[in-house]
């Protein structure tokens, strides 16, 4: 985190506020990537309850976003960050909106889950989807680990890392559309798991939102809608000066 | 069916078209250039108050020097209309070019130079005077008594200053009746009385309460059509509220000096991000 000097502030009460919000939203990502790790282990292992539990918890990081929000309003209110500062309230305010979005998947999957207790056949087609919920998972920590270090070069090997879950979701889908074509009467239930696969997918795609923010927060360039090549040289290039 | 030509509340948007248009960006490069300090060096006595600044200041904008107190901006600002050679020990190397021409050069006629160039000061500092007086002061001094002209030009520079409606019924008003606020668009009035090219300002606001400090930053934002504004400013808000380019100064040296949205967002200079952001330099 000293990479943005957060703790430096002559205003000691602002480094205080600073660091406040900062570990809020670290707590916030820890919540979430547990809420994701309970879904997938629900959904795979058939734990009935661990899927209530992830129902139960999205009401809590609801709340957490919405206080990290006004702490953020409150600081800028009072504050009036700038640079570095400015960027940090700026990505934190939609970093936790996809956090929280996450958060919502996670919640989708064990819906997803609960059903197929009752359903030996969507059980076993759950199974499948174990290999695309570890690299989702991976990817998600290791979003929330750049950003807890705020390194750019962690949050482009994290965006390259969506690449891999793509293909992974490609090959899925693609077997479960096999499994469409072989068994009619399953659709239904094939379809319920493609909601829960096409969850893990947005996960990713989140997670590479977090990661472009993390770049606009450390390099105070905008990373949105551009060529992952185009990306590196903008977070590479001015080093070399 | 005739077209329904109620005004809808998405009507006063942006229209689409207007979004998808690359935003005019500020580009200094691109600007004509009203003053060009040159490699300017400044010492009192022993000691080096402008170690080399070399900037370009753009006609019609507003420039903004920010750093911390004793980083030579007031001394810099100063030197555009040669108030330091008032000082005995100072020593001024290098050059300030107004248009093209040397303002330190011998043949200068510094009171002419005073006029094309106004000074607006921290404290607010009227005259002893009437209200009218106080506006019509500069062109008496250039020797004109007609009162038609005088009433025409009064009026005009106190509507420049935004004070007309509050002062236009109290005009033989001694000028020390007036608040603050007033008094410091007094003396704005009275420097674009006499058709400066550039006005200065030094910390233009810093004694004002909040909203006279506002009524001074938007006159500062109408007064830019006309003049070529530099503002010195301890309030770092105020310097990324009102001006187009910003320079930091420290300790004698010019840091940074760039596009105000820039700065405030991304400054490029370590010890800029610094100071901005209230961190330990």
């Amino acid at each position: 985190m000293d990479a943005m000097n957060l703790s430096t502030h002559i205003s000691s009460k602002f480094n205080e506020e600073l660091e406040l919000v900062r570990n809020e939203v670290l707590a916030m990502g820890g919540m979430v990537e547990q809420q994701v790790r309970d879904a997938l282990t629900a959904a795979v292992e058939s734990d009935n309850k661990l899927a209530q539990a992830v129902l139960s918890s999205d009401a809590r990081i609801n709340e957490i976003e919405m206080r990290i929000d006004e702490d953020c309003a409150r600081i800028i209110a009072k504050r009036q960050p700038t640079a570095g500062d400015l960027r940090l309230m700026l990505v934190i305010m939609k970093a936790i909106g996809d956090l929280e979005r996450i958060g919502d998947e996670a919640e989708r999957i064990a819906k997803v889950a609960l059903e197929s207790f009752s359903n030996k056949q969507q059980k076993d087609l759950l199974g499948n989807v174990d290999n695309l919920g570890r690299l989702v998972l991976a990817m998600l920590r290791d979003t929330l680990d750049a950003f807890a270090r705020m390194d750019v070069e962690a949050a482009l090997k994290v965006h390259q890392e969506d690449q891999r879950v793509d293909r992974e979701y490609e090959a899925l889908m693609r077997l479960l559309m096999t499994y469409m074509m072989e068994d009619s009467r399953s659709i239904p239930k094939i379809l319920n798991v493609m909601w829960a696969v096409r969850s893990l997918e947005r996960i990713g795609d989140r997670c590479q939102n977090v990661c472009e923010y993390i770049m606009y927060l450390v390099k105070g360039t905008d990373v949105r809608h551009i060529e992952y090549e185009e990306m590196e040289e903008k977070m590479r290039g001015d080093e070399e000066e | 069916m005739t077209e329904n030509t109620t005004p809808t509340p998405r009507g006063a948007f942006v229209k689409a078209e207007e979004l998808s248009k690359p935003r005019e960006k500020l580009n200094l490069s691109r600007e004509k250039i009203k003053l060009d300090v040159q490699d300017l060096r400044l010492q009192y006595g022993k000691d080096e108050a402008l170690k080399g600044i070399t900037l370009g200041i753009p006609e019609k904008r507003v420039t903004a020097f920010i750093g911390p107190s004793g980083c030579g901006k007031s001394t810099l600002l100063r030197c555009f209309n040669r108030m330091n050679d008032l000082v005995d020990i100072c020593r001024i190397q290098g050059k300030i070019l107004m248009d093209g021409n040397n303002i330190y050069e011998p043949d200068v006629d510094v009171a002419e130079l005073r006029r094309q160039i106004g000074m607006v000061f921290q404290k607010p500092n009227p005259f002893p005077k009437t209200i009218y007086e106080n506006v019509a002061y500069g062109l008496r001094l250039q020797g004109v008594n007609d009162r038609r002209t005088l009433d025409e030009v009064v009026e005009n520079s106190l509507r420049g200053a935004a004070l007309w409606d509050e002062v236009k019924d109290r005009l033989q008003d001694n000028a020390f009746g007036l608040s603050g606020g007033q008094q410091q668009r007094l003396v704005i009035a009275r420097a674009i009385a006499i058709e400066p090219e550039v006005l200065l300002l030094d910390e233009p606001a810093s004694a004002l309460d909040p909203i006279s400090t506002l009524k001074i930053e938007e006159l500062i934002n109408q007064l830019k059509t006309r003049y070529t504004i530099v503002i010195v400013t301890h309030n770092m808000q105020q310097a990324a509220r009102v001006s187009d380019y910003t320079a930091f100064m420290y300790m004698g040296d010019m840091v940074e000096y760039g596009v105000t949205n820039d700065m405030f967002t991304n400054p490029k200079e370590k010890q800029t991000n610094d100071y901005i952001t209230g961190r330990f330099g």
